[in-house]
């Protein structure tokens, strides 16, 4: 619990009754909580070690009262939380004492669906999965995939630039949103893009998805869908140990093989997993991958056979093709339940969720055996392979005292060693408060300035979200101010032509 | 034209002109010169801002300068059975920097996405003249804001790249045209709609005004032998297709890829719903414009010999949005190159421009977006 918020604002709490009345009057009925029981279920997120009750919440129903809403908190300098399912895993939905939570779970229509062009408008509270739902009859799907899509929604989805086990072949949110309708901190109401490709101007929408809700609140938004594959197929690979595994993983990309998923497990992934859900995993290999492939039944045999080829090549101890729907779907099921199988095994993990070069992933499950012993907490680790996305699940003991501490403090060492190897801090998960403290050992003070000023174009008084990403608040007339370098005569040695 | 050696002299450059108001333009290889107003500006060339940091293709990260030339990368990506999949395209001194700069894309754009898509991470200076690093070398990352996706397409106005890093993917082995020949552009349309919407897996699909339709289908060989024919079976109610040469082909694509062998002084890029692509050629024709389809419709190149009818406008009344593209500098002067935005986006865009670029050094008159930024830097 090292993490801390900004002081509550003692003016905005003096003013709540105020604010309570000007809430009901944008939102009647029973649109506004205030009661301190009924604010309970909303004190947290994802990340559940992280609890605060909102001041109050507010679920609009209506683009006019969310633009209404923040208009009054903007005149009157009112910090604003949005929320969409609050699945966030980094905490960029926890509430503030002094801020209203601006919860979007009503905006649930699907607005519309094109098949002739491949675009769905949807409000931001559907489900990552109902919109899938709502297209699949025709045979299309909304390609990214976090493993909480049946609760996730696609507001948050945007807010996060949530990805899934199948972006390498398909990308993440942003690589799959085509414009959205966008309320700013002031109460206006923008579009940025729309139902076709490569808008006029800068790439607002791009910056937007994955800004974690501080630079406005999403109304609407169009996704591409896609055409369901013809078919998929997994193949299941146990290997005697990282480095084999992570070997078969390069040599699959090095021939041009792309594959729609590419999952590794360590040996305590494998073994709780397996005794959760009964799988079949191989016990005695060091790490297993799962490899899925889709698109023709032609491509898909081609390709399996393929990958189970260069699989035998890098020292393969036991290869499983699926033969069928059920048995990839059971090869599935281990890797979809590593989580909560981690969950049996210990009485609390704490996710993490850095990117590295795939080359390092030995060197870092190594440092990450050293670590674990440092610290004195086990960990076990799932693994996007094809994108390098390494998700380790560190166990620990809340009812221990100083247990949680010392997973916050494993998991910093262990995002810290990511970034030292030439990754990143985040690869899905975003920064929100988790690894807010954090952002320096990736990004210099001038980057994260840089950063910060595009944040003062959307919000320049910073009401939106405000503590969450940023481990420094500066105020945007501050980051504004210009160092002038004043000096000699510019470049007489320079090549002029 | 100022030439800097590396991002010092690069830095120093942009730093002073903010310090005494002096306006920069930021140039690759100078093939898009003509695209834009004329303007007065101090030309920066970065062409000696060349070579490649990085390239780890087991990675799919390649990380370059800015002034590397574009056909240099497609060369060394080739070289490791790869490839740059927004299919960028351009004369032979374009270069990374500026193909990414301006939001080049291919045909392929279609499926598997742009310039923006594909730039993971950079460094550069900003129009403050700081250097900031943004995004990352690793094909997978949400850590800050996604600053790559605003330098992209975004023609010099916020900052000078001096590195950017790319996502690679493998190329297909192999990769075939299937073609279909005298289909209206209706027709054509409602072909290429089935295509992309079906699981054959299309890449591109293209249309050109004399009546060929293309479609193509890329992958491993079993694959594509296997797609090509259930397409013969998809599209049987639309039109017969017939497998075209890649020798043939590849000039065809080319064609509806660049539109620039389009008749006409002046020209016109149309990015729209792919649905309302064959109403708009249909209101344009008896115009007396040349014009070519790609992206399935997504994509309309359109050249006519004046500026005369309201291109602009007719595309908006499709749900598009027309960029000038080819124009006599008169013409560029009074026509600003890119549709104006409503008045709320067109602020929060001049807002975030000064967010890089205080005082407008990269503000000259080439776009109309950046005609006030000097009264708004006060």
């Amino acid at each position: 619990m090292s993490i801390a918020m900004p002081a509550p604002d003692e003016g905005t709490l003096a003013k709540r009754d105020r604010i309570i009345a000007a809430m009901q009057a944008i939102v009647p009925g029973e649109g506004v909580i205030t009661q301190a029981d009924a604010l309970r279920p909303w004190e947290s997120d994802g990340l559940t070690a992280y609890r605060q009750p909102p001041m109050l919440v507010v679920l609009p129903e209506t683009v006019e009262q969310v633009s209404a809403v923040l208009r009054w908190c903007h005149g009157e300098g009112v910090k604003v939380v949005p929320r969409g399912s609050g699945t966030s895993l980094s905490g960029g939905a926890l509430p503030l004492a002094d801020a209203v939570l601006l919860g979007m779970g009503k905006f649930k229509r699907v607005l519309d669906v094109d098949y002739e062009d491949r675009v769905a408008v949807v409000q931001p509270g559907v489900t990552n999965l109902a919109i899938t739902q709502a297209v699949e009859a025709r045979g299309f799907y909304y390609a990214p995939d976090p493993s909480s899509q049946i609760a996730c929604s696609i507001g948050g989805n945007v807010a996060e630039n949530s990805g899934g086990v199948h972006c390498l072949k398909y990308g993440l949110t942003t690589n799959n949103v085509l414009g959205v309708e966008l309320v700013l901190m002031d109460g206006e109401v923008v579009r940025l893009g729309g139902r076709h490709l490569d808008p006029a101007g800068l790439d607002l929408l791009g910056v937007v998805v994955g800004s974690e809700g501080l630079l406005g609140v999403v109304t609407e938004v169009t996704v591409r869908i896609l055409p369901k594959p013809e078919t998929a197929r997994a193949v299941l690979v146990g290997f005697p140990d990282a480095e084999s595994a992570g070997a078969c993983v390069a040599q699959v990309i090095a021939e041009g093989i792309i594959p729609a998923g590419m999952e590794m497990m360590d040996r305590p992934a494998i073994h709780a997993a397996e005794a959760f859900v009964q799988v079949g995993y191989p016990l005695d290999v060091g790490a297993l991958l799962i490899v899925e492939v889709d698109g023709p039944a032609a491509e898909c045999d081609h390709l399996i056979g393929e990958i189970a080829r260069i699989a035998d090549h890098n020292g393969a101890t036991t290869t499983r093709v699926s033969q069928d729907e059920a048995e990839r779907m059971a090869f599935w099921a281990g890797r979809k339940a590593a989580f909560p199988a981690v969950g049996r095994i210990s009485p609390d993990y704490y996710c993490m969720d850095g990117t590295i070069p795939r080359r390092q992933l030995p060197h870092v499950l190594r440092r990450m055996e050293e670590l674990s012993a440092h610290h004195g907490l086990g960990v076990a680790n799932v693994f996007h392979a094809g994108d390098g996305n390494l998700h380790p699940l560190i166990l620990y003991d809340a009812n221990v005292p100083g247990e949680l501490d010392r997973a916050e403090e494993f998991g910093n060492d262990i995002l810290r060693l990511c970034v030292e190897v030439g990754g990143v801090l985040t690869g899905e998960h975003g920064v929100g408060i988790e690894k807010r403290d954090l952002m320096p050992v990736m990004f210099g003070e001038e980057d994260l300035k840089q950063q910060q000023r595009v944040k003062c174009a959307f919000d320049p008084d910073l009401l939106l979200n405000p503590g969450k990403v940023f481990p420094t608040l500066h105020r945007c007339a501050e980051l504004g101010r210009m160092h002038v370098h004043h000096g000699a005569l510019p470049f007489p040695e320079l090549p002029r032509f | 034209m100022l030439a800097p050696r590396d991002a010092q002299d690069l830095r120093a450059i942009i730093a002073d002109a903010a310090a005494s108001g002096r306006k920069l333009e930021l140039r690759g290889g100078g093939t898009k010169a003509d695209f834009g107003a004329p303007r007065e500006a101090e030309i920066v060339s970065l062409t000696a801002l060349s070579g490649v940091v990085d390239y780890d293709p087991a990675e799919l990260v390649l990380t370059v300068r800015p002034g590397t030339p574009l056909a240099e990368i497609e060369a060394l990506v080739a070289g490791e059975g790869q490839m740059l999949a927004f299919e960028p395209w351009g004369d032979a001194a374009a270069t990374i920097g500026g193909t990414v700069a301006a939001g080049v894309a291919g045909s392929r754009r279609v499926t598997a996405g742009s310039a923006r898509d594909h730039l993971l991470g950079l460094t550069a200076v900003s129009g403050r003249g700081e250097v900031f690093v943004a995004g990352a070398k690793v094909v997978k990352n949400v850590t800050g804001y996604d600053l790559p996706k605003l330098l992209a397409g975004s023609w010099g106005r916020l900052a000078a790249m001096t590195e950017l890093t790319l996502k690679v993917l493998p190329a297909p082995r192999v990769t075939t045209t299937l073609a279909a020949h005298g289909l209206s552009p209706r027709a054509a349309h409602a072909a290429m709609a089935c295509a992309l919407g079906s699981n054959a897996d299309v890449s591109a699909a293209a249309h050109l005004k004399r009546g060929i339709t293309l479609l193509r289908v890329a992958g491993f060989a079993p694959s594509v032998e296997a797609r090509c024919a259930a397409l013969a079976g998809l599209l049987s109610d639309h039109c017969s297709l017939s497998l075209l040469d890649e020798a043939a082909a590849a000039p065809l694509w080319a064609e509806a890829m660049t539109g620039h062998k389009l008749a006409g002084a002046v020209g016109w890029r149309i990015h729209l719903p792919p649905r309302h692509a064959p109403a708009l050629v249909e209101t344009l024709e008896p115009l007396g414009i040349d014009w070519a389809m790609d992206w399935g419709g997504g994509r309309l190149w359109v050249a006519l010999d004046n500026a005369g009818p309201d291109v602009r406008m007719l595309a908006a009344q499709a749900g598009g949005e027309a960029t000038l593209v080819r124009a006599d500098a008169p013409t560029r002067g009074r026509i600003p190159a890119f549709p104006p935005r409503p008045a709320g986006v067109a602020a929060l865009e001049t807002r975030v421009a000064r967010a890089f670029d205080p005082t407008g050094v990269f503000a000259t008159t080439r776009f109309a977006e950046d005609a006030h930024a000097d009264q708004l830097s006060a």
